[in-house]
This record gives C-alpha cells, sequence and structure tokens, in this order.
C-alpha cells in the first residue's frame, strides 16, 4: 500500500508572494502599474513610446522592458527619455513577479506616476503569473486577425483594457481581413467592462481617447 | 510554454516532501483552473527533465482542471461559464462577471512505501 499525504499547497506561491510585495510597494507609492500583454509584433512598444512622448506633461511612465534577450525594446523606450530597466528572461516566455521586484526596485519611483511593464511578446503564458500590477492591457494588432479573442480567452477575460493596435491597416481595403464586431463581441462574451480602444500610434487615430482613459485611470482614487 | 517554471515550483515542493517522508513521490494529484492554460503533457514533460537522476524521477501526474465560474448579475447565481454559450444556465442572463480563476495546487502527493 502507498501512502497518501495532503499537501495543499499552491504552487505558484512564491511568484505570488513577490506579486503581493510588489502590490504593497506599489500602493504605499500611489503608483498605478500596468502590464502590457499581446503576441511579438503586435506593437508594444510603439505603442508605449507614442504614449510616453503625448502624455508627459500629465504622467511621468516609467517602464519596465521584458525580452527573452537583447535590450532592442528598452533603447527605444530609453531615446523617449523615460527610465526604463531591462529585464532578460533568457528563454522564459513570460515574466515573473520576482524579476518585477528588482526592476522596481532600479526605477525612480518617487519621480514617477505610473510603472508600465512591458511583458514578453506571447499571448498565453504571461496571463497566467501575476506581477503584482495593477491592471492588464491586452493589445491585439489588425494583422494578427479577429479571431484571437475567441481562441486566447484568458488574457482578454483578465483585461481592463484591450487596444486594438495598427487599426490604420482598416483602411488597406479588402485585402485587410478583420471584423471589428466580432473582436468587440468575442471580448465582451467573456469580460463585460473591459474598455476597447482601436488605435493607429502611426497615425495618430483614436489614441487621444486611451490618453483619456489613462490619465483618468492613473489619478482614479478607487481604481 | 510557461509549464517549466511551473514545473520547477512543483519540483522544488516535491522534493522537499520526498526528503521530509524519505520516500519516492510516484504520483501528484493537482487542480488547476482553465484559465492558467496548462498542458498536461508539456507539465509532465517539464518536470520529468527536472527531476532525472532523483528520487523524484517517474512522478505520475494526475491533473483536475477546474472549469471558470461566473456570477450573474440578474439572478446572483454562480455558473459554471462556457465559451460557446456565455449566459447564466439558470436565468440565461448574459449579463455575468467571471470569477478569478481557481489557483494552481498541489492537492496530494502518494508516496511508495516499502
Amino acid at each position: 500500500m502507498n501512502k497518501t499525504v495532503k499537501i495543499g499547497r499552491k504552487i505558484l506561491s512564491a511568484n505570488e508572494e513577490y506579486a503581493q510585495r510588489n502590490r504593497e510597494l506599489l500602493k504605499q507609492k500611489n503608483l498605478p502599474c500596468l502590464n502590457f500583454i499581446s503576441s511579438p509584433g503586435s506593437g508594444k512598444t510603439t505603442l508605449l513610446c507614442k504614449t510616453i512622448n503625448d502624455v508627459k506633461d500629465k504622467l511621468r511612465i516609467g517602464v519596465i522592458e521584458g525580452d527573452i534577450e537583447t535590450d532592442i525594446d528598452a533603447e527605444k523606450i530609453r531615446a523617449t527619455a523615460a527610465p526604463v530597466i531591462q529585464i532578460n528572461t533568457e528563454g522564459a516566455c513570460h515574466l515573473a513577479a520576482a524579476q518585477i521586484a528588482r526592476g522596481l526596485n532600479a526605477l525612480p519611483l518617487d519621480k514617477l506616476d505610473m510603472v508600465c511593464i512591458e511583458n514578453v511578446g506571447n499571448l498565453v503564458c504571461p496571463s497566467a503569473f501575476e506581477l503584482g500590477e495593477t491592471a492588464k492591457i491586452a493589445l491585439l494588432s489588425v494583422p494578427e486577425g479577429d479571431d484571437k479573442p475567441a481562441k486566447y480567452p484568458a488574457l482578454f477575460a483578465k483585461a481592463h483594457a484591450l487596444l486594438i493596435t495598427k487599426a490604420d491597416l482598416l483602411e488597406l481595403g479588402p485585402q485587410i481581413q478583420f471584423d471589428m464586431e466580432k473582436v468587440i463581441q468575442d471580448v465582451r462574451k467573456i469580460n463585460k467592462n473591459i474598455r476597447i480602444f482601436p488605435v493607429s500610434a502611426t497615425t495618430g487615430k483614436g489614441m487621444s481617447d486611451w490618453y483619456q482613459w489613462l490619465v483618468e485611470f492613473a489619478t482614479a482614487v478607487d481604481r | 510554454m510557461h509549464e517549466a517554471a511551473i514545473a520547477q515550483s512543483m519540483f522544488e515542493i516535491i522534493s522537499e516532501q520526498a526528503r521530509k517522508y524519505n520516500a519516492k513521490p510516484v504520483k501528484a494529484r493537482i487542480t488547476c483552473g482553465t484559465f492558467h492554460t496548462v498542458n498536461d503533457e508539456l507539465l509532465s514533460e517539464a518536470y520529468q527533465a527536472i527531476a532525472r537522476d532523483t528520487q523524484c524521477a517517474g512522478t505520475e501526474f494526475e491533473i483536475e482542471h477546474k472549469p471558470i465560474l461566473a456570477k450573474c448579475r440578474k439572478c446572483d447565481r454562480k455558473f459554471e461559464f462556457h465559451l460557446d454559450n456565455p449566459a447564466c444556465t439558470e436565468c440565461s442572463s448574459d449579463d455575468f462577471e467571471l470569477l478569478p480563476d481557481e489557483p494552481l495546487i498541489l492537492e496530494e502527493i502518494e508516496f511508495q512505501t516499502e
């Protein structure tokens, strides 16, 4: 007869402890923290650079940049003059809360109004790891296709806001097959309260609505 | 492939328990919320790679995926959420909120006894 032992332990408890510590630190500093999650190439870095520049009079944003290798994205953020910490996951497909703890420690938190985390480009794994963020922001670019919320519901169910990026491509005509209504309908099925912003960081279209939400979110008392 | 990170944490807990009971873990029962998107086969493969040449090698896994629960805003009832029919199973309302995903829990370990 084998012996069965009851354990009842959270497997990701170490990550959760770090996430909780991050949450407490952010609360103590009164800093909102957004975790940007999407597939590679959906435009997270471009959106962040444009956003940082356009809202700099209202919000001082610091960035924790997650990538498997390289500091290509951090260099782009650095060009905006925003403080940025690059984290290389060295193969891992998502950021972990301990890495965010190191990132927060290295950022000048007292001189910031908001922290943005750019997670590793991946539509599945990052949404399973809490970082202590205030909210998750999902990006879906038009070229990826309108079936993604139905195929990868976990992220879209958890996100506070969805940015439909590269929306300028919708004007190209019939070679772009993307049904905006379908996306909105699929996302609303699993997340009634999510805010959806079709945007183009290249043409600037739709960005002002996103900025307005962002500033309101950052200054809200009960966020 | 976040299964590798999960397998590493699992291995740490299981090997600690194996030392504590001084026995070989042959089976582990795990429960996991659906939105953790854990693939059973990948999780097991990652674990076996980490556990190779230790007394934890070969642990079998029984993974129970817990459904997503939702709470109806109209009738206040809790129900199992399914993507193909996203509505309250009691009153058919589509006004509901998804409840947080169940955490990943190592429920129990079966050890080999002499």
